[in-house]
């Protein structure tokens, strides 16, 4: 599979990739008895400072990229559902939080973990446009090489290929 | 027993987590490999519930659930309701829940995860999913809990089971015994302050050495629910005789399949800390991880404590908040509020007087549940506001906008009786 986009990248006052954005800073907990999955996209990223403008995007981003313990917290799948409400695509991260992951695959968001330092992919500029390939393993800008991503296991691809858990579910009925 | 049974995994041994996925799976359990995994409690709670059911009505519309009996829903974020969306989403559960016939553990029941260890209901070795990122909990009996997402949790109720991805395994090894004047919840907070929030990161923690193994229920309770502080996917405790007997005298029955810590597992990581000379620590704003000696901070004036959560609710949290307050007034200047765990745990301080000391004291005392994490049930902080808070996250935005310092019950206590953040050593002899 191939994502291509737009990307977004989640910085800090130092210019590394923001690590440690819990699910509050994605989705506030104040948000959570919200269950129509296109509400949501209007409070994503609505607690986290300096990036709440990115509801204003929509359409303008495919693919954020942030650093470590990406989507520590709660369990919420608000915190994933709305990034999809936004059209986003795909996260690439340092490493995640292990349910901020299931969450994100049982859903068909891809999100992948940055292999290596992959200068290139943390160099690159907020709307560049990038692309992933779900079975190389490349991530590339103009046809060439910036780095790479960590390629899913298994079942997580089988699951993001179907269209997501429930989907996935069914297939193996 | 598991010691010495052959494993495909990295050791001639099972690790606790493995052990634990061998008796739930047919899969062969490799750590890092994934397997589809039995679930034996499956449970959602107010928060994430209605989504759940959305789920439920939407993909798999007139099927029932697959173990009825042992599925449940559990109301312990927003109990009872204080905005119409959390009052509907909780009826739109109950109405699901009676149409199908599975229990309702309400809003006036407490925490769902320290419910189905007082009732004996998760027991060591045990699995369970529910939308409670703190549902990893039950390490604390040598079970697995695990939160998830909505979708998860609906795929769960429908199948009965999940891919899981077999964590690896580390080991905290806990040496020495930690001075008296200090608490579970410092040595939990010295544990989080050396591993930091990505210490254990997608890991199962087997939590060892005599400090750990001697920690009452209510302790290794409130170790085990900050290894999600720790990133990690759980950490377990191997039951000891307390544990085993809890389990025995609910049940009637002495628990099967108990998992046990194999010394000789090989495994990924060992990461070891001395509490010898522990003091009372707290978790500095924002960040769980960015621990610090109560002792070190000047004078920082508090407004504001809240004593409860699923890491500090117990009956022994707050029985023991109540013997340090019993007699005095806490500071003029604070609100203290205290939220018991379950309502067995508020009966219990009820009968037995607690409640009037609390009272008595100045304390707020409110319904069982979560209290202060979820969608603040018992009041947000304003900006520039100080909290000490015995809960184990402590996010910027989470409890409000103001600095929550995270605590011990015991500390929560001192600085709320003197208005500053103070361990019980700064309240003198006697105490």
């Amino acid at each position: 599979m191939i994502i291509e986009g737009a990307v977004m990248l989640l910085k800090d006052e130092n210019g590394d990739l923001l690590g440690d954005i819990d699910t509050d800073m994605i989705f506030h907990n104040r948000h959570l008895a919200i269950t129509d999955v296109n509400e949501m996209g209007k409070y994503a990223l609505g607690n986290l400072k300096g990036y709440e403008h990115l509801p204003s995007l929509k359409g303008k981003v495919q693919i954020l990229i942030a650093g470590d313990n990406f989507g520590s917290g709660s369990s919420r799948q608000q915190a994933v559902d709305c990034f999809k409400a936004l059209g986003i695509k795909a996260l690439l991260v340092r490493s995640v939080g292990a349910i901020y992951k299931r969450n994100a695959i049982n859903a068909a968001l891809g999100l992948f973990t940055i292999e290596g330092t992959s200068d290139g992919i943390v160099r690159s500029k907020d709307g560049d446009r990038i692309s992933l390939d779900t079975i190389t393993g490349d991530v590339k800008k103009d046809d060439g090489m910036i780095g790479r991503i960590a390629i899913p296991s298994g079942v997580q691809m089988d699951i993001l290929d179907a269209g997501g858990l429930f989907e996935y579910g069914r297939r193996c009925e | 027993m598991y010691a010495g049974s052959t494993s495909g995994g990295i050791g001639l041994e099972l690790s606790m987590i493995e052990q634990i996925i061998s008796e739930h799976s047919k899969d062969r359990v490799v750590p890092g490999g994934i397997v589809w995994m039995d679930i034996d409690l499956k449970t959602a709670r107010d928060f994430g519930g209605a989504n759940v059911v959305g789920h439920m009505e939407e993909q798999y519309p007139n099927e029932p659930v697959a173990d009825p009996e042992r599925t449940f829903f559990t109301f312990d974020t927003v109990v009872p309701a204080k905005t119409i969306p959390y009052a509907e989403n909780q009826h739109i559960i109950r109405r699901f829940a009676r149409k199908w016939g599975l229990k309702v553990y309400d809003v006036d029941a407490g925490i769902g995860s320290h419910i189905v260890i007082e009732e004996g209901l998760a027991t060591p070795g045990a699995t369970m999913a529910g939308t409670d990122s703190h549902l990893n909990i039950l390490g604390a009996v040598g079970a697995f809990g695990q939160g998830m997402g909505d979708m998860d949790i609906a795929f769960i109720f429908r199948t009965g089971k999940t891919w899981f991805e077999v964590p690896r395994t580390m080991r905290v090894a806990v040496e020495g015994r930690m001075p008296r004047n200090c608490s579970a919840k410092d040595l939990t907070l010295a544990v989080v302050g050396t591993l930091g929030s990505k210490g254990g990161l997608g890991m199962s923690m087997e939590m060892t050495g005599d400090q750990v193994e001697s920690l009452s229920l209510s302790g290794r309770i409130t170790l085990a629910s900050m290894a999600t502080e720790m990133g990690a996917v759980c950490a377990l405790i191997e039951p000891n005789g307390e544990i085993l007997e809890h389990f025995r005298s609910v049940n009637g029955e002495q628990p099967q399949n108990v998992p046990v810590h194999v010394p000789d597992y090989l495994f990924e990581r060992e990461v070891s800390l001395d509490v010898s000379d522990l003091e009372a620590l707290v978790s500095m704003p924002g960040k769980p991880d960015k621990v610090r000696p109560v002792s070190s901070l000047g004078t920082i004036e508090v407004d504001s404590v809240f004593i409860g959560s699923c890491t500090n609710g117990s009956y022994e949290d707050i029985s023991e908040v109540a013997r340090i307050v019993e007699g005095t007034r806490i500071h003029p200047r604070v609100m203290a509020k205290v939220v018991p765990a379950t309502r067995s745990v508020w009966k219990r301080l009820l009968y037995e007087g607690k409640v009037k000391t609390l009272f008595d004291s100045g304390f707020i005392i409110s319904n069982s549940g979560c209290g202060g994490c979820a969608s603040g049930q018992i009041g947000m902080t304003g900006p520039g506001e100080v909290q000490v808070s015995t809960s184990n996250r402590n996010f910027m935005g989470k409890q409000g906008k103001g600095d929550t310092y995270l605590a011990s019950p015991r500390t929560a206590a001192a600085s709320a009786l003197l208005g500053r953040i103070a361990s019980i050593d700064d309240l003198g002899v006697g105490q």
